[in-house]
């Protein structure tokens, strides 16, 4: 463990980790609560990030759909709440099965296919879903559904913006641990082989399809989970949530950070968040009214990423151990 | 008469108006190994496929370990004890050499959805797995990434992976291809020594390595088979001597 502070990632890590642990009294202490709720999201984001790059990263897998997973586990806590279950510990359950339940729909169908296909049919999956939400009169169709926040029997008050984010920074921990088990389990190399080469992984004897439904479903209830915390940030849901351009954005986060690496889809989600929060005033700067086409200096950042660092913010911090 | 280990029985694949298998009827007994030559394009490689369970034959059935295994899927027929090398070099480049035999080892040690413990750590597969390389004469590169190692080695290791399951019978495509002819010799010499306790199909344009191992021969030109017999029967086969044999000679 002290071995690994030594090493440029490992630093990196543990600061990082201590900084976003102490966060919220920092946030108090300067009096910036507002960067509280920046961070709350980056958390949020991190773990649907890690999530996705499960499939993605670990899988090779270009799931397109992810923010369906999002989108379907808010709205399993929006439903539940608008029909009168606030109760969190059931809330939270149903939703994350919801999405689990979902991938593996999903995942049965488009596992089939490979390469564009798969894109095209994870993405058209979502989309389906986006617009079932916006046809959704009941629960707010388009405008979305204003929800109260999950309630745990008093045990912790989601209200609190400290506590919610410590909750979700403990579950971003919990999927990081879960992560870094899962990425050198057997069953992680099973994945890692069948990215790297499925036609072997066949002749060995894996039946691939079914490793990479499992992986492809344990990757939704994550991104499910992300999903509830999402609604719970801001007691809203919304079909925006789930709208291809958040899947895309999700998989920008995961390739920038650095696909198949532990704490990469975390980077990709700080890197994301800070420049579109640090790109749009700087922008409004020069010109008023610019700062709505941050994406305008994004994009060509993400091209020279592409370009110069293939495995993205994590590669920057040296190389990695192989396997 | 030896139950054979593997037999087709009138295996016909068509693609569009080309019959790639015409009617094909071979089988490979325990122990011995039958090589199976015929010019480019002439089905080799898709008679291969319909073996492996890459490819549904159109008609006919393929028999193994006693059973049908027409209709199995690849995995579960790996599962009964058939592997196979392939004719293009087929390694997981970005892990290493005791990876790769070690996923191959784990393919057979039950299911493989287990998340949480570190499979690097397990003595079992790592065991077995360095075991395998050591048979190979791969023993000092497990650490090395297969990307790392020669075109010769990674033909090695493909071996060690195709045995790691212990299989009863080893489909060989091509074994020799692009090897220099130290490490043709060496493979012939890897080969003679494991056929004892299988049964090999080898697939082969080396001649010098299929007469050299080669208990039975058969001959497969247009799809068809048309000789099958020990190599001193194929020599002197005449529609074999023209029809494959012959053009190497003139």
């Amino acid at each position: 463990m002290t071995g690994a502070l030594r090493t440029p990632r490992g630093l990196t890590t543990a600061l990082l980790l201590v900084l976003f642990a102490a966060l919220p009294l920092l946030t108090q202490a300067f009096d910036q609560r507002y960067l509280l709720s920046i961070g709350t999201r980056i958390v949020i984001w991190s773990i649907a990030a890690v999530s996705l790059n499960m499939i993605l990263g670990y899988g090779g897998l270009v799931s397109f759909g992810h923010a369906a997973f999002f989108g379907i586990g808010g709205y399993a806590v929006g439903i539940l709440s608008a029909s009168g279950v606030p109760d969190g510990w059931v809330q939270w359950p149903v939703a994350i099965l919801a999405a689990a339940a979902w991938a593996a729909l999903i995942g049965a169908l488009s596992l089939r296919t490979r390469g564009v296909y798969f894109i095209m049919i994870t993405l058209a999956f979502a989309q389906l879903v986006y617009y079932v939400a916006a046809s959704l009169e009941v629960y707010g169709g388009d405008d979305g559904l204003n929800i109260g926040r999950s309630r745990f029997s008093g045990l912790i008050d989601l209200r609190d913006k400290a506590s919610f984010y410590w909750l979700c920074f403990a579950l971003l921990v919990a999927t990081l641990w879960f992560c870094s088990r899962f990425a050198v389990s057997r069953f992680g190399f099973v994945l890692r082989g069948a990215r790297s080469n499925d036609q072997r992984m066949t002749a060995l004897g894996f039946p691939v399809f079914q490793y990479r439904l499992a992986a492809l479903v344990i990757s939704g209830a994550f991104g499910g989970l992300a999903g509830v915390l999402l609604a719970n940030e801001g007691a809203y849901v919304s079909p925006a949530m789930m709208s291809w351009v958040k899947s895309g954005d999700l998989i920008v986060i995961v390739v920038l950070g650095g696909m198949g690496t532990l704490f990469g889809p975390v980077y990709g989600a700080i890197a994301f968040f800070v420049l579109e929060e640090s790109l749009k005033p700087l922008m409004d700067l020069v010109h008023k009214g610019w700062g709505e086409y941050w994406q305008i200096v994004f994009g060509p950042m993400l091209v020279l990423v592409a370009l110069y660092a293939k495995g993205g913010i994590d590669s920057l911090l040296g190389r990695r151990r192989h396997g | 008469m030896v139950e054979p280990l593997l037999s087709t029985h009138g295996l016909i694949k068509r693609f569009g108006g080309l019959l790639a298998t015409d009617n094909v009827s071979i089988e490979v007994r325990p122990g011995e190994i039958h090589a199976l030559i015929g010019p480019n394009g002439a089905g080799k490689t898709t008679l291969v496929a319909q073996l492996t369970g890459m490819l549904a034959p159109d008609s006919g059935t393929i028999h193994f370990a006693g059973r049908d295994v027409t209709r199995l899927p690849t995995h579960a027929r790996v599962r009964l004890g058939l592997a196979r090398s392939f004719q293009i070099t087929s390694v997981l480049r970005e892990f290493t050499a005791l990876d790769n035999v070690a996923l191959a080892v784990q393919a057979h040690r039950g299911h493989s959805f287990r998340f949480l413990a570190d499979a690097r750590a397990d003595r079992g597969l790592r065991d077995a797995a360095r075991q395998g390389l050591e048979a190979v004469g791969l023993g000092g590169r497990a650490d090395t990434l297969a990307s790392a190692l020669s075109h010769g080695e990674q033909r090695q290791l493909e071996i060690a992976m195709a045995l790691a399951g212990d299989p009863r019978l080893l489909l060989l495509d091509e074994p020799m291809a692009g090897m220099g002819a130290e490490e043709s010799q060496r493979m012939v010499e890897l080969l003679r020594g494991l056929k004892a306790k299988r049964g090999m199909l080898l697939i082969e344009h080396d001649m010098d390595a299929v007469f050299a191992l080669a208990d039975r021969i058969t001959v497969l030109v247009y799809g068809r088979a048309i000789a099958t017999g020990t190599p001193a029967e194929i020599r002197a086969h005449p529609e074999v001597r023209q029809a494959y044999l012959g053009e190497e000679a003139a």
